[in-house]
């Protein structure tokens, strides 16, 4: 501290995240003056030696970017390469790799409202404590999430790194057995994931209402996963082909997570992203599980991710019991592939938001350049614009604890999945 | 762990995907149980936070790629009575050890734009390349169930049965028909370590080996065989260059097919 009316705070490893980052902030004359999110996992560089490999061999690599959503690793990848390859739509496919993606959002938003941010909202250091006071919570968690990671495991024979999906679909189509026993337990949660929802919507958190942009792949009928056109509060409306044309990615010093902007703004992705611009294609039982809440959505408060985690929650059961009810085993669960020299891109909505990735593969379908922006990156430039709002809101004069609690909240309720990138939170605080 | 207080227990993190902890995370009430059980000193992703504590068992996720993670290492390793490395990254670099193989310098220059500020060594290496290890659980990812048998075991004094099979075996008790027999898809099981449960083959597809090479892997006559099938030299060096490359024999294998491929 060169000066008296400076501090600085230094949160050094933020914990409850998936990766690892600290947060540094100079305060200067009750102002700040810098907030740096850092992200010092360092790189593992997944673009580049991807180069050289069969396209055969990507969904097996990219998912290992993340343990916590391979899926949507695999799905962003399988869409473009098919895409380049002009594979034909197969509409068994279409719909079980629905159900697969409703396994991941599952299991991932669970985790992340269970064991990852409803402490910070009730108070406890983290989830095995909160178990203790709310025993019938923390288990009904973990029970939802142990249905997502099942649904995975249908189709991929375990729930990190799954090895059932390929380029042109699935190795297997599941047994009508297996997926009738899946299917009871998916029945026998659907209150529980109602109760979730309301749960979430009862917890106290903070009133902190912003103006940010929202930005969600949105689809002619459904509810976005797999396919659409991006779009934004703001009225943006493209193909996904035309991502970099209008979102920039860019090396910020202080971080191995590259940031984007949008026509040079923050924006947001996730699922209060998602649902906020896209409501209107929710189905009426979720909607009415959403009315009884009292919460309203389009909401302009970030702390409404978690119900809109939870409403995801109920929805993927809602949208996968649908999927499976009508399954049938097909003649072959997926098309063949003739690999062709080309470009494209590929875009789907991961857990925490949109998953952009784009191949340009030689006429053996082997890769030649690869560019992977995972949703982490793209909030990074939200999360320091909401940081530098709700910190200066609080009070910069609060003491360091206080700041550093409520930064944590704060960045977690982005559930950032930093191993993308590469992990989480150390917090410096100067003051001058 | 003879003394009356509760065996002390950290996980750690390095270079990873963070899919290894999900052991732990994705447990489900076994990880409110083993909380019982146990102290968990360190389990940042978990909310648990003290890496300065001494522990009775350490697991660590992840492989070495910077210089502050040796010294991380070092500490963890000082500090803990069992360390076991768990899961590809931990116990051979992982998928990101391909930078070892080839220009990692070029790679980080066509990423960042300024890759001076980004602090990383040129190669990602196994935790046994630094410290000693008391037990290596393999697998990307490895296999939760291994992992709460290992914590059992070492709670009742005695370290944990290693699996030393090939996936061929597995994939015989299951009663899968063997996908490169019966279809000719080359497939890495004969030389693969199992733990995994064979779940590839169980599926109509080929082992991509995540669990790496088994004991006594003879990756030569595994290459005859898939030169047989039709694969270029190039396309078998790619199959060992994968989620365990720069472990021998699979580094081995995978260098003399690239070798094989350059001078074609």
């Amino acid at each position: 501290m060169t000066e008296k009316n400076q501090r600085s705070i230094h949160v050094p490893v933020l914990t409850r995240v998936e990766g690892e980052g600290a947060l540094d902030l100079v305060i200067h004359k009750g102002e700040i003056s810098e907030l740096r999110l850092r992200i010092y996992e360092p790189p593992r560089l997944f673009e580049k030696f991807l180069e050289g490999y069969s396209y055969k061999q990507v969904p097996d690599m990219v998912a290992r970017i993340c343990g916590i959503c391979p899926v949507a690793y695999q799905m962003s990848a399988i869409h473009a390469l098919e895409t380049v390859f002009a594979a034909p739509q197969h509409e068994w496919v279409r719909n079980m790799r629905r159900v697969f993606y409703c396994g991941e959002w599952i299991q991932s938003h669970a985790l992340h409202i269970h064991l990852l941010a409803a402490p910070d909202f009730l108070g406890f250091e983290n989830a095995i404590a909160m178990a203790q006071k709310y025993p019938q919570q923390v288990n009904r968690g973990l029970r939802l999430q142990a249905a997502g990671n099942r649904l995975i495991a249908l189709f991929g024979g375990r729930s990190v790194h799954p090895v059932g999906a390929k380029v042109g679909g699935f190795y297997h189509a599941p047994a009508k057995n297996d997926v009738d026993d899946v299917l009871e337990q998916l029945r026998s949660l659907q209150q529980d994931a109602k109760d979730l929802v309301a749960w979430t919507a009862s917890l106290d958190v903070p009133e902190d209402k912003q103006e940010f942009t929202s930005v969600a792949l949105r689809h002619d009928n459904e509810y976005p996963m797999n396919e659409g056109r991006l779009v934004s509060s703001q009225g943006l409306n493209i193909d996904i082909e035309e991502y970099q044309q209008h979102f920039k990615e860019f090396q910020a010093p202080h971080s191995t997570a590259l940031h984007a902007t949008l026509h040079d703004q923050p924006y947001l992705v996730g699922p209060l992203a998602r649902l906020n611009l896209n409501m209107d294609r929710l189905p009426d039982a979720v909607l009415e599980v959403i009315a009884a809440t009292g919460v309203h959505f389009p909401s302009d408060n970030m702390f409404h991710s978690i119900v809109a985690r939870a409403i995801e929650i109920y929805y993927g059961l809602f949208e996968s019991i649908r999927l499976l009810e009508a399954y049938q085993l097909p003649a072959q669960p997926y098309v063949e592939i003739k690999p062709r020299a080309g470009v494209a891109s590929g875009c789907t909505e991961a857990p925490r938001g949109i998953l952009w990735h784009q191949y340009q593969v030689d006429e053996n379908g082997d890769i030649e350049k690869a560019i992977i922006i995972p949703p982490t990156s793209q909030n990074q430039a939200r999360i320091e614009q909401d940081l530098r709002t709700s910190l200066t809101s609080l009070g910069l004069d609060q003491d360091d604890d206080t700041l550093r609690q409520h930064g944590e909240m704060l960045i977690r309720n982005y559930d950032p999945c930093i191993s993308c990138s590469t992990h989480f939170l150390k917090i410096k605080v100067e003051r001058s | 762990m003879s003394s009356t207080a509760k065996p002390r227990v950290g996980v750690y993190k390095f270079a990873s995907c963070d899919g290894c902890q999900l052991a732990f995370l994705n447990a489900g009430e076994q990880l409110l149980q083993l909380a019982e059980l146990v102290e968990i000193c360190h389990f940042a992703e978990a909310g648990i936070m003290d890496e300065q504590a001494s522990v009775d068992i350490a697991f660590v996720e992840g492989s070495i790629i910077t210089a502050s993670d040796i010294e991380r290492i070092e500490h963890i390793r000082e500090h803990s009575r069992y360390l076991i490395s768990i899961g590809a990254c931990a116990t051979a670099g992982g998928i990101q050890a391909l930078r070892n193989i080839k220009d990692s310098d070029s790679w980080m220059a066509d990423i960042y734009a300024s890759p001076e500020f980004i602090d990383t060594l040129n190669t990602s290496t196994p935790l046994a390349s630094h410290i000693s290890v008391d037990l290596e659980l393999w697998g990307c990812p490895v296999n939760g169930t291994q992992v709460m048998a290992a914590i059992r075991s070492l709670l009742f004094g005695v370290l944990p049965q290693q699996e030393h099979d090939k996936v061929c075996l597995q994939c015989k008790r299951n009663g899968s028909v063997c996908v490169m027999v019966t279809q000719g898809i080359p497939c890495m099981g004969p030389v693969t370590r199992t733990g995994c449960g064979a779940i590839c083959p169980a599926v109509g597809r080929d082992c991509y080996a995540c669990f790496g090479p088994a004991d006594q892997a003879n990756t030569d006559s595994l290459s005859k065989r898939f030169v047989g099938l039709g694969l270029l030299p190039e396309a078998i060096s790619k199959r060992f260059h994968f989620i365990t490359n720069d472990v021998d024999p699979f580094r081995q294998a995978g260098d003399q097919y690239c070798k094989d491929a350059q001078d074609s």
